[in-house]
């Protein structure tokens, strides 16, 4: 893998600010763009701006098969069966929302438990833990392990026969933890076979090879702006054997048969959940990310990942006041790497990084619960991606020892 | 960058007023939740001054000394002194201009003694 041949195609690289490069290491909020995928998107508006599947003329054709040819794309990336289990969303979060919303109203009844875990970012934790109440449903989660790993050896204490939904995250946004995806379906499917279950990818999607079908749960989410595409498009995978579970979650346009008086008649998946026009520029720059990133291949994104990951485990081991979230171990988490500093707050830490364009994230990351259980009130947090050199982990951590030294 | 100046510092690893009041009108605690800050107040009033105050917590440098500073200055001032402040007179402690993520840090000892103030009004009717 070439990265600084890959460092070309992403245009912000080049920009400095206060005379000095930026340092980007904040991938895991959202990863930069290369060139090939601005290039497309301008494309749509400039091309075959059109409405999709309305128009009887050639460029709304153009549109809706460029639009199409997407879904196919993502069906492929993902190893899905079909291209209809593949929905376009604005993002994860409304991804987990829709199946939140959907689920409560019909599938879920008075008495039936979800069951989600305390290392979930938000939007899998507060869906479930607000819609709940309202349904007269029970909500539950399983707890961390003190190396920041999911506790699975408690989840046959937590998930029982009338839990019907089991939702978790693939990778921690903050240890960066892998979970065990295909063993964890297992185990919740001995104790509950029909339980809808749903795998939060938004942190592995863009990091490694999935194979939606072969995980064993109902649906996947993730987001195209964390791996390359732009923002405002996010992707639900749900199988077809487990969308008639699913009500529609907006009703509208796109997605609709026929409409009458007392009564409306609704399209098929994915459509039925495509309501409104979409950000048809988006879906189609998204395309040209995962094409991207076929041509790079995941697997050696992710070995780039993990070399990237030790590099920077020796260098941390040598700070003996730094506290690493999550597994030590690089195989065993995705490409980012969570922090406290004894006695420096991380926003300080953030703050001072700034002045070396280093850019981390400070807080807690969209996942308070899983600070709370770790007892900490917030981290600072790196995360890398496939442009990522051993020399911006080299400028981190001089932009640590400056911390250190401004706080000493 | 001057964010993080000589007296800022100084605030930060040894704030002023930091602990309890023995004797106190009311007690408010508020944080910045996502920051994972919370600053908490004790602040006795008398004849429409602010006569004591001490604060508790933990938070970044910025908020830490902010309210170390701010109850250093306010204390002896009048009720209505202090209810007349607005953000900028915080911001003024550091000396140069705070980027919009951070003046929520600075601004959040203020507001917590503004809101002491106007439940400790309520208190003493």
């Amino acid at each position: 893998m070439d990265v600084t041949s890959i460092r070309k195609d992403f245009p912000q690289l080049t920009r400095f600010i206060r005379n000095k490069p930026i340092v980007y290491l904040d991938s895991a909020a959202t990863s930069l763009k290369p060139i090939q995928v601005l290039e497309k998107e301008d494309e749509y508006y400039k091309k075959y701006c059109a409405n999709i599947f309305r128009g009887i003329y050639d460029i709304s054709e153009e549109a809706t098969a460029e639009y199409e040819a997407v879904r196919e794309i993502t069906k492929n990336f993902f190893h899905s069966n079909d291209a209809n289990e593949i929905i376009f969303t604005r993002n994860t979060t409304e991804s987990l929302n829709l199946l939140a919303y959907s689920l409560y109203r019909g599938y879920l009844h008075k008495g039936d438990e979800v069951v989600s875990t305390i290392l979930e970012h938000h939007s899998n934790f507060v869906p479930w833990q607000q819609l709940s109440p309202e349904y007269g449903v029970v909500f539950n989660y399983i707890g961390v392990t003190n190396e920041g790993e999911l506790d699975v050896q408690s989840l046959s204490k937590v998930v029982t026969a009338k839990t019907k939904v089991f939702t978790f995250t693939a990778v921690s946004n903050v240890s960066g933890a892998i979970a065990d995806v295909y063993d964890i379906v297992k185990r919740v499917r001995k104790i509950s076979p029909s339980c809808f279950i749903i795998v939060d990818a938004a942190q592995a999607a863009p990091h490694m090879e999935i194979h939606v079908s072969g995980w064993g749960a109902d649906a996947v989410a993730c987001s195209s702006h964390k791996m390359l595409g732009p923002t405002g498009i996010g992707v639900l995978w749900v199988s077809a054997r487990s969308s008639g579970h699913l009500k529609p979650f907006l009703y509208g346009g796109e997605m609709i048969k026929a409409v009458y008086k007392d009564r409306s008649e609704f399209k098929e998946m994915p459509h039925l959940f495509e309501a409104g026009t979409p950000h048809i520029a988006g879906v189609i720059g998204f395309g040209k990310a995962i094409e991207y990133l076929e041509k790079i291949g995941m697997e050696k994104i992710r070995r780039h990942e993990v070399d990237i990951l030790s590099y920077a485990f020796s260098k941390f081991s040598k700070y003996k006041d730094i506290t690493i979230i999550g597994p030590k171990d690089p195989r065993k988490r995705g490409g980012v790497i969570a922090f406290t500093v004894k006695g420096i707050h991380s926003h300080d830490v953030a703050q001072i990084l700034n002045e070396d364009n280093i850019c981390i994230r400070a807080g807690n990351h969209c996942a308070m619960p899983f600070h709370t259980a770790l007892n900490i009130p917030s981290s600072a947090r790196i995360s890398f991606y496939i442009y990522t050199t051993r020399d911006d982990i080299d400028t981190f951590f001089r932009g640590i020892d400056r911390v250190k030294k401004v706080f000493s | 960058m001057d964010l993080y100046r000589e007296i800022v510092l100084d605030h930060y690893k040894h704030p002023r007023n930091f602990g309890n009041l023995a004797k106190k009108t009311i007690t408010i605690e508020d944080g910045n939740v996502t920051c994972g800050d919370t600053i908490e107040m004790d602040v006795l009033m008398k004849n429409g001054m602010v006569e004591d105050i001490a604060f508790r917590g933990i938070g970044c440098a910025i908020s830490i000394s902010s309210a170390s500073m701010l109850t250093e200055e306010m204390k002896g001032k009048s009720v209505n002194e202090v209810m007349a402040l607005s953000a900028d007179h915080v911001f003024k402690y550091f000396g140069t201009t705070l980027t919009p993520s951070r003046t929520k840090c600075a601004v959040l000892s203020l507001e917590v003694l503004q809101k002491a103030l106007v439940q400790g009004k309520e208190r003493l009717k």
